[in-house]
């Protein structure tokens, strides 16, 4: 499959390498056992084999709760040395934990459920994991296998219900094959693209007896990812690149998963072309670099946008032409040949026709561009010069920065108080982020160093995904700080998970940006509602119903609030230096601020609004430089 | 739109059918026709689909069907260069003054009949879905009462064989 990177911490690979993982095995301070890489055959229950697999394949946390039909394997687990439990509030939560947890360390994500309506709760961050491509392995338990098919007491099909929410699932029906599925389950959500895999284990089959042994053999005749790109389509799209005017290079979240982004920081350097990083790529290039443009799409940089509109070559690296990064797709980079490298061959040609397709792991197609693009100059062929490219880049970047104005009323400005947590806590740290304005400004004023350092939920848009999800992140990562950066929306539907945090000693940091409203909702009932708020109020202003300082304190974590800009920077400092306990801040913050820029949905990216009633009207073909720029927007100024 | 027959050789495993309907439908493409069977391989069937899809999304379904861990290896098989064939069985009404009329349009099909009663016949045929038509309607004047047709199969024509573990 793929060949061997040192990639932080590899848990999903051969038993051999396992090995080296068992330092890494005392997250939960508890003493390591050596992990086995061989296991001959020895008896064992259904439940102590999942639990041995579980193991051996070199999973050190499992997020869950327990219940009947999974109760079986929770006994062995309650001995297990190596696999931690945590006792979530919510299955919810467990899955996004998982998703947190993988998004963070690249390894596995495990959740655990019960049948019924304990596996049916996963159903959300499953179909969160399919959409971003997490490698998450769900544990469910199932009634007996005779009782199946009977509308049996927390009976559900959980297979049936994921089959389009999942990468795959199985229900194992003997007790034998219990290993093989583990190792499957592993393999199949690690590689390739990566995402969900459900295991469904019927509870006479964990109580059934069996052998264990280790390693087993995968049979997945169907399953055969391609990892090693085409050199002849390498040699196409270098030639491309080499001979582009006003190259782009569209970085998704699959650079991050490949761990490509020292690989793409070379391609940068040799083609010296533009990147812009979308929302699931943020931090797989650096926000500091000259050459980062920001964020493509609904709410990215004008810049950034624009750079694609008038480009003529894409070069897409682990992305799939989202809609709300190609808004109408007819009117998208319109000008632009297109190269699209992605794992999945199914993206490729999905949504944009690509000139030159490329299937394989990131990390080796852009590893082999780069050296298809030197071996190019090494022969001496002449390369376009950029500069005119890039004056007209930065003419757009001068001109129309990411920015805000502080509220009118005098309210504290949410964009204000993100930006400050990024600039407090600093690139090292990492940010999660729940589904609305918050998000987008979190993604839009933290600057990103790093990979693995900005957790959202993009192609779903799961709201309650923030602070489960740091909570699986900062257990992956306990020596850094995580902070969820939420909506007060959000964080009331899945809060309860800051209890697991407090009893479980996981001190994440919750930024509540607590606007009193279901924030993105509002701001589109007051650009295409005519200000009608329809059920977006939330009373977390008015009544100050949930008062979260108190709920905080309540579920075990300190609470703060800032409501005045004068104290934001101290509040901050203040959870920075809380380190034992998590910490809520209720950040108080204005109603009516906006995020900026936006293509409407439905509309073209030549139709983006740099801020409300601001568009910089590229769709003139002759504009293009700054200054006609500017006299766009007086032109339409005067207009109204 | 036009109709397209995809071969695919897939691991027999239980929720392997639903998986491949499931993925048909919530992608949006019709099945027209499905024929499951077993293969020369245990363990391996085969199903023959038959889906009407422009040019440009039947790739895009072959490609989300080569997704499906289950799936082994997918054809598409072109009427041209390869034999297609449907199964169809029709009770028509059919009492002795008619019978033998029946039995003559039955002959010039190459049909046979599978099942005799009084006052009705039961016709067997296989063919192209264009010859079953034509048997249909020149057995419709006399009365059908009943009809029961497969999905249609089909193999490429020639030597070569479309194996799981190539």
């Amino acid at each position: 499959m793929t060949t061997a990177r040192p990639r932080p911490a590899p848990r999903t690979g051969a038993p051999s390498e396992q090995q080296d993982t068992v330092a890494q095995a005392g997250v939960s301070g508890r003493p390591a056992a050596p992990r086995p890489a061989r296991v001959d055959p020895t008896p064992a229950t259904g439940a102590q084999s999942l639990v041995r697999s579980l193991e051996a394949v070199g999973c050190d946390v499992v997020f869950g709760i327990p219940g009947g039909a999974i109760l079986p394997a929770y006994d062995p687990l309650y001995d297990s040395t190596l696999v931690r439990h945590i006792l979530v509030r919510h299955e919810q939560g467990a899955g996004h934990a998982a998703t947190g947890y993988a998004q963070a360390t690249g390894r596995v994500g495990v959740c655990i459920a019960t049948s019924g309506p304990g596996a049916t709760n996963l159903v959300t961050p499953l179909a969160d994991a399919m959409l971003d491509s997490v490698p998450v392995v769900a544990i469910t338990g199932q009634v007996g296998r005779k009782m199946i098919g009977t509308d049996a007491f927390q009976e559900a099909d959980i297979c049936g219900i994921t089959l389009p929410i999942t990468k795959h699932n199985m229900l194992v029906t003997d007790p034998a094959d219990i290993p093989r599925a583990i190792t499957e389950a592993f393999h199949i959500a690690s590689t390739g693209r990566p995402g969900p895999v459900l295991v469904d284990l019927p509870k006479d089959v964990l109580q059934a007896q069996t052998t264990f042994s280790w390693p087993v053999e995968m049979a997945l005749p169907g399953y055969r990812p391609t990892t090693k790109p085409h050199g002849k389509q390498i040699r196409e799209a270098a030639r491309l690149i080499a001979e582009a005017q006003r190259p782009v290079l569209y970085v998704g979240g699959g650079v991050i998963k490949a761990e490509a982004s020292a690989e793409l920081m070379d391609l940068a350097r040799e083609t010296g072309a533009p990147v812009v990083t979308t929302l699931m790529a943020r931090g797989a290039f650096p926000d500091s670099h000259p050459q980062n443009l920001g964020m493509p799409g609904m709410h990215g940089t004008v810049a950034a946008v624009a750079a694609m509109q008038r480009s003529d070559l894409l070069i897409a690296l682990g992305a799939r032409f989202d809609d709300r990064v190609t808004g109408e797709l007819s009117t998208f980079a319109p000008e632009a040949r297109i190269v699209h490298a992605d794992i999945d061959p199914a993206e490729i040609g999905k949504n944009r026709v690509a000139d030159v397709p490329i299937v394989g792991d990131a990390r080796e197609v852009i590893g082999e561009l780069t050296a298809a693009l030197r071996a190019r100059s090494q022969d001496g062929a002449e390369r376009p010069d950029l500069t005119s490219w890039w004056n007209q880049l930065d003419a757009w970047r001068e001109t129309f920065p990411l920015g805000y104005d502080e509220p009118a009323d005098g309210t504290l400005s949410p964009e204000y108080v993100i930006e400050r947590i990024g600039k407090i806590a600093g690139p090292e740290a990492i940010y999660a982020a729940g589904v609305g304005q918050h998000q987008m400004w979190a993604a839009q004023f933290i600057g990103y160093e790093n990979p693995r350092t900005w957790l959202n939920s993009g192609g779903a848009g799961t709201m309650g995904y923030g602070v489960p999800a740091a909570m699986g992140a900062k257990v992956g990562m306990p020596d850094t700080t995580v902070w969820c950066i939420d909506g007060d929306g959000c964080f009331q539907m899945t809060n309860q998970e800051l209890a697991t945090c407090a009893i479980e000693g996981i001190p994440i940091k919750v930024a509540v940006i607590n606007n009193g409203n279901l924030g993105m909702v509002r701001q589109w009932q007051t650009l295409f509602y005519g200000e009608r708020y329809s059920n977006t109020e939330l009373g977390t202003h008015k009544h100050r119903v949930p008062d979260f300082v108190m709920l905080a304190e309540a579920l075990g974590c300190e609470g703060l609030r800032c409501e005045s800009r004068d104290d934001v920077d101290r509040v901050i400092e203040q959870a920075m230096a809380i380190t034992d306990r998590p910490v809520v801040i209720d950040f108080t913050v204005g109603a009516d601020a906006q995020v900026w820029p936006m293509v409407a949905a439905g509309t073209g990216n030549d139709q983006i609004m740099a801020a409300r009633d601001i568009r910089p009207l590229f769709d003139d073909p002759e504009a293009g430089g700054a200054d006609e720029v500017v006299t766009n927007i007086e032109r339409e100024n005067e207009a109204r | 739109m036009s109709t397209h027959t995809l071969s695919v050789l897939v691991e027999d495993k239980p929720g392997v059918l639903a998986r491949i309907s499931g993925l048909f439908s919530r992608r949006g493409y019709n099945i027209q026709s499905l024929a499951v069977g077993p293969t020369e391989e245990q363990g391996i069937s085969r199903m023959t689909i038959c889906v009407s899809v422009d040019e440009f999304p039947l790739e895009q379904v072959t490609k989300q069907l080569n997704k499906l861990v289950n799936v082994i290896k997918i054809v598409e098989l072109e009427p041209a260069t390869s034999v297609q064939r449907e199964l169809v069985m029709l009770k028509v009404r059919a009492d002795a003054t008619v019978r033998s009329q029946v039995l003559e349009v039955t002959q010039m099909f190459r049909a046979k009949v599978v099942d005799v009663a009084p006052d009705a016949v039961t016709v067997e045929a296989t063919g192209t879905a264009d010859k079953l038509s034509a048997l249909r309607r020149m057995l419709e004047p006399y009365g059908i009462r009943e009809i029961v047709q497969s999905g249609m199969v089909a193999l490429a024509r020639g030597p070569r064989a479309i194996a799981a573990n190539r």
